[in-house]
């Protein structure tokens, strides 16, 4: 039996709700569903495998030479920032989300230790989060290559407890520099920055280089293996850790593991009086003050689109969200201003579909938020409209968001190659369409604090909104050099998109 | 010679919505124009699904439903321009400020705008939420959401508010506010229609109180009437001659009949 108020028995508490959590997100809280998702699971592991078994097969064996150990850092460093990014979101939560923490504040029991465990927790939860990613890949090594990849486990829980205890440095210290009040917004888009920074670099620096948007040009280029240090360099040690190399793996074991532990020893003692702060910051509205307007004259149509738009503004967690998709298109814009001063009509060609990918992405994530996420469900359905309007002027609201971002960008294509501006144009409206009606099919009653869950609501919904844009990408993509041969592609998009329609609630009988 | 019918705020015939099982049983249920009418029962007979049927948000199996004359099954749009609809939980925007908020209810009402504005300053300066008319609604208390929302029911004047539980929850001061405000109402003609658990306030401020239990009207009437019903004229929960029942023992040996039946 564990003794009450110990950190064992807050970590005893804090996995059976992560476990309780998890499966209510697997299952959608549907008991039923728990032997469909272990099957899914299941053959996502085997598919998983049957991948990395086919991939791998070069890298077994191959040589530890400069060239795989630059392949193998640089993709363990964007898996880390990645992992920061997760664990910096955490422990924004961990600081900012209520929940259950006045009951622990309240209780008598020392808040460094509920601290500990969240930071632990967190530690564990980004080094899990790595693993249906990696192990595959891992155990095909092994298979392949021999027992010595197993160390790669080890590096992943060792870059779980390192970018959590840079996370957790970072977060505090916005906390000190800028305060509570606005360190929950920058945490956020710091976050989301950092996960986006440096893949986006490595394109920008690809495209101004190489004319290209493939990152391996610039990591197999002769400058960077030029620039990068001798192989016995420490800076290699993840990367040998990785392929067994028994001294590189401890040591990258036990430095993370200090790290991490220096990270709660320092910070753990104040979790309290961040968590306080934090939630003073809250009800403190000094700087949420706005210029009174006047009320402007609107009809029904407008006063929803209005209101869809004010709230996706203000939406600090969104405005990080919808900032990380826009860093995705920098290295688009940055190949199409190169490309226009080339002249060249070859890298119009990857533009278009990347375009038109991150516009059905957007419009997705959009339309649920004014669509399913309503915050005020009964307001709007008790005022004098009919559904049908509430439903256009929210769909004029997603729609109108693509086209502000999107059109811009088509514009300056237009002048380049008209022809590449009016298949980007086209794909966009078409993609941003099908994900919008996607989701209204699906369209559920949440709130919009639920968006991370959104994929829970329905899995068709998340894969057809997924598969349809990138269908219509790739109608583009081809029709941009041969209209008729779009037409496979655009008849696969029409089939993903039909089959949502039939696989839709709002489409079975009796709903 | 003609006699005048009654004019009815709100008129329901056989209303029927049935769940897993009957939560609503073929109620019916007159409130006059200008009465402040409380519905009250236990927990799951069926006000809040009634309440929802008149504001349009479930459909329901069978019956009818007109408020002000209008037939809100079939011209919903035209029955709820004049219904205000209040939950007890506050339907606000955290990221809207309270003059936005009313801004955007007015919208969706069609009130002209400066109307609205003056509207909305007037009753945001009576529910004592001047002073914090533009600042966002997170950092609200439940009674301030409370206030704002309440607020978004009366900007564009309706004349049927329905309110499922508005006092849950509200300190004494905010629920004094927003008695003292649908009591000003219903003296200027409104009809309020309420469910309340506080079975004091419905004593306090209802021209005439119904009782619903099972998904059906079991007794209605004013307080007197409803003590004749149940049975404890002139006679307090003692037993007593020196006064009337409360509601409270009213209610509890009108709705124990029913439970014991069933």
């Amino acid at each position: 039996m564990i003794q009450s108020g110990t950190a064992v028995w807050f970590a005893q508490h804090e996995s059976r709700l992560a476990w309780r959590d998890w499966l209510a997100m697997m299952t959608a809280g549907r008991r039923e569903r728990r032997r469909r998702v272990a099957i899914g699971i299941a053959v996502f592991v085997v598919v998983m495998h049957a991948v990395a078994y086919s991939v791998v097969g070069g890298f077994a064996a191959a040589p530890l030479d400069r060239q795989m150990l630059v392949g193998i850092t640089v993709t363990l460093l964007l898996s880390w920032l990645l992992m920061v990014s997760q664990a910096m979101e955490s422990m924004t939560r961990a600081f900012y989300s209520r929940s259950d923490l006045d009951l622990i504040l309240a209780s008598p029991v020392a808040s460094q230790k509920v601290f500990a465990v969240r930071i632990s927790t967190v530690t564990l939860s980004v080094a899990m989060m790595a693993l249906p990613l990696a192990a595959p890949f891992i155990d095909m090594l092994v298979v392949r290559g021999g027992w010595r990849w197993l160390g790669a486990y080890g590096v992943i829980a060792a870059m779980g407890a390192a970018a959590t205890a840079l996370a957790v440095a970072l977060t505090v210290a916005l906390f000190r520099a800028i305060g509570p009040k606005r360190t929950r917004l920058v945490a956020q888009i710091v976050a989301a920055v950092i996960g986006a920074a440096f893949v986006i670099g490595l394109q920008v620096a690809a495209i101004l280089s190489y004319g290209t948007m493939s990152r391996g040009s610039v990591l197999q280029s002769d400058a960077v293996l030029a620039l990068a240090p001798d192989t016995a360099s420490v800076l290699w040690w993840p990367a040998r850790a990785v392929v067994g190399d028994g001294i590189a793996l401890v040591g990258l074991v036990v430095a993370s593991f200090i790290l991490l532990g220096a990270a709660i020893a320092i910070v753990s003692p104040r979790f309290g009086e961040y968590a306080i702060a934090a939630a003073s910051a809250d009800s403190s509205p000094a700087s949420q003050r706005r210029r009174s307007a006047a009320f402007r004259a609107t009809s029904p149509r407008r006063a929803l689109r209005r209101k869809e738009w004010l709230l996706l503004w203000r939406d600090p967690w969104l405005v990080s969200q919808t900032l990380m998709q826009m860093l995705y298109l920098v290295p688009p814009a940055v190949l199409l201003w190169r490309s226009f001063a080339a002249a060249g009509g070859g890298a119009f060609n990857l533009l278009v579909p990347v375009l038109v990918m991150a516009a059905g992405q957007l419009a997705g994530g959009l339309a649920w938020l004014t669509i399913s996420g309503e915050d005020a469900p009964d307001l709007v359905a008790a005022a004098p409209v009919t559904g049908r309007l509430i439903l256009r002027a929210k769909i004029e609201a997603v729609l109108g968001i693509i086209a502000l971002i999107f059109a811009p960008l088509v514009a300056v294509l237009a002048i380049a190659s008209p022809w590449h501006a009016l298949v980007t144009g086209g794909g966009i409206v078409i993609a941003a369409a099908s994900a919008t009606a996607i989701q209204l099919w699906f369209r559920t009653q949440a709130k919009r604090s639920q968006f991370r869950r959104r994929q829970v609501s329905s899995r068709v919904a998340t894969f057809a909104e997924a598969f349809s844009s990138i269908s219509w990408a790739a109608t583009a993509a081809v029709a941009a050099i041969d209209l008729w041969l779009a037409v496979v592609p655009a008849l696969m998009a029409l089939i993903v998109t039909g089959g949502a329609r039939y696989l839709s609630p709002r489409k079975r009988p009796g709903e | 010679m003609s006699i005048p019918l009654p004019q009815f705020a709100l008129e329901i015939r056989g209303l029927v919505k049935r769940f897993e099982r009957p939560a609503v049983d073929g109620l019916d249920l007159a409130v006059r124009e200008g009465e402040f009418y409380a519905l009250l029962g236990p927990n799951g007979a069926g006000k809040t699904t009634t309440l929802r049927m008149i504001a349009g948000l479930i459909r329901p199996d069978a019956g009818s439903i007109h408020v002000t004359g209008i037939d809100a099954l079939a011209d919903p749009v035209a029955a709820k321009q004049v219904m205000a609809w209040i939950s007890d939980e506050p339907m606000i925007y955290d990221k809207l400020t309270p003059r936005e908020y009313l801004e955007f209810v007015a919208g969706l009402w069609r009130v002209e705008p400066a109307l609205a504005e003056t509207r909305a300053r007037e009753l945001l300066a009576w529910l004592g939420l001047a002073a914090h008319a533009d600042e966002r609604c997170e950092s609200f208390s439940k009674g301030m959401r409370q206030k704002v929302a309440l607020a978004g029911a009366l900007v564009h004047e309706p004349r049927v508010i329905i309110l499922d539980e508005p006092l849950t929850g509200l300190d004494a001061g905010s629920a004094r506010q927003v008695k003292s405000v649908l009591r000003e109402r219903a003296l200027a003609g409104g009809t309020i229609i309420m469910t309340t658990h506080i079975l004091e306030v419905a004593e306090r401020m209802a021209d005439r109180i119904g009782v619903i239990a099972h998904g059906k009207l079991i007794a209605e009437g004013t307080l007197e009437e409803l003590r004749r019903q149940a049975g404890h004229s002139g006679n307090d929960a003692t037993g007593s001659a020196s006064g009337g029942a409360s509601l409270e023992d009213t209610f509890l040996a009108l709705v124990a009949e029913p439970a014991e039946a069933a």
